[in-house]
């Protein structure tokens, strides 16, 4: 009895500490005493923002070899490099909390890790990777901005590296929708096409409306989230119309709308059954990208063993000298 | 054959350019020392971040314990006379 108060105690002054900590807007490091559910949070974020970054290289890579210019591979090598970059730079924010790499692959194999929903899309034409670049990235970065801010110290740096090589993936994707948008009618049509398939699962990104979203409670506590689901996408919106606008391509929206009053646009409603459909597993690529995932890694596991075993011939030829 | 594993943590250092300090970048995964610095310039200096790169295998690193901080770095506190607004210099004093 008195063995379980003591404990009570000090589990006590530890979330005090944390929560004084927190409010100070201190960020809170590896090393330091955090509670449970604010290390499984970031835990799960975290690997789903890194399996995001990893899966999001397949749609893109799908393109590589079909680029309309040397200039054009060039551009969009780099890019899918920097999300496999971005990738690796999130799982090891993640490791430091305990948790392995192979674990996190293992949880993404296994469906208990989830991936962000919009990479169960295809990318069908080339005009898709100027809307994947301009939207999916412009949307990822209104959502990675605010989170240069979040109150984990190693998520916040990598999300300080990330922002800064994120605008030219957006810049990148906006060239191609203007470069199309100057072009044939067909080039047009192919664009506002890409536009009308990427826009709302662009919007859904941010997940569901404030008022449905059952993570937000303790992650605005803790200063993991420091803006809301609505307002970020409020914020994309915003940002994005104008875009939209000079280069004459129109937002498949019939109920946007400026609000003079609130100095914001109106969206009409997001379809979150088809949401909830493709998380559930059932988008139309939801399989191959698991596929592909499950493939690349099972037949990558000869060079890691390879490599492994060349580090032990290399330790045991020290040894003999 | 070994079982599949992601091989281990390397810890890695970063110079921006020649002269200053060596920061820490984050880690990488490797089975070497070559292959993490390999690892480490494809993963941090895409855009020539860092003009020299140490690597150190992560659980050669010992960490101060945040608990222990108060006791740790107390004896910091008390010794003011270590920096230089402490004394008092002549009136007229140029130069230091």
């Amino acid at each position: 009895m008195e063995l379980l108060e003591k404990t009570d105690k000090i589990h006590e002054t530890m979330l005090k500490n944390f929560e004084e900590k927190i409010e100070r807007g201190d960020a809170i490091e590896p090393k330091d005493k955090m509670p449970d559910g604010y290390r499984k949070h970031l835990m799960r974020q975290m690997s789903q923002h890194a399996h995001s970054e990893v899966i999001g290289m397949q749609p893109e890579g799908n393109w590589i070899t079909r680029a309309p210019s040397l200039r054009a591979k060039q551009i969009l090598l780099a890019k899918i490099q920097d999300e496999g970059g971005h990738g690796l730079y999130l799982y090891s924010a993640a490791e430091t909390l305990g948790i392995s790499r192979d674990e996190m692959i293992a949880q993404l194999h296994s469906g208990k890790a989830k991936y962000s929903n919009i990479f169960n899309y295809p990318a069908l034409t080339w005009a898709d990777i100027g809307a994947i670049g301009w939207l999916v990235d412009g949307a990822a970065i209104v959502n990675q901005v605010s989170l240069q801010r979040t109150s984990y110290g190693p998520y916040s740096r990598a999300m300080v590296r990330i922002c800064k090589e994120e605008s030219f993936h957006q810049r990148q994707g906006y060239e191609i929708m203007a470069n199309m948008m100057k072009g044939t009618k067909d080039q047009q049509e192919m664009a506002q096409d890409a536009m009308n398939r990427w826009w709302w699962p662009s919007l859904m990104m941010f997940g569901p409306h404030d008022s449905e979203s059952p993570h937000t409670g303790d992650a605005f506590k803790w200063k993991i989230k420091r803006h809301s689901n609505d307002e970020l996408r409020q914020k994309f919106i915003d940002k994005t119309v104008q875009q939209a606008e000079v280069i004459g391509l129109t937002i498949p929206d019939k109920d946007l709308k400026w609000n003079e009053e609130k100095k914001c646009y109106n969206h009409g409603a997001i379809n979150w059954d088809e949401f909830y459909r493709v998380i559930g597993g059932n988008g139309p690529c939801n399989k191959q990208r698991m596929d592909h995932h499950v493939k690349v890694h099972n037949e990558g596991a000869w060079v890691r063993a390879a490599a492994d075993a060349y580090r032990l011939k290399k330790e045991k030829q020290l040894l003999h000298l | 054959m070994a079982t599949d594993s992601q091989l281990a943590t390397w810890e890695v250092f970063m110079q921006s350019k020649p002269g200053a300090n060596y920061i820490h970048a984050g880690s990488v995964h490797a089975a070497d020392k070559q292959m993490a610095l390999q690892n480490a310039r494809d993963t941090y200096t895409r855009r020539g971040e860092g003009t020299s790169i140490w690597v150190v295998p992560t659980d050669a690193i010992t960490a101060s314990n945040p608990d222990d901080n108060d006791m740790f770095f107390d004896p910091a506190n008390d010794k003011v006379y270590r920096h230089p607004t402490f004394y008092v210099m002549p009136e007229g004093a140029k130069a230091i």
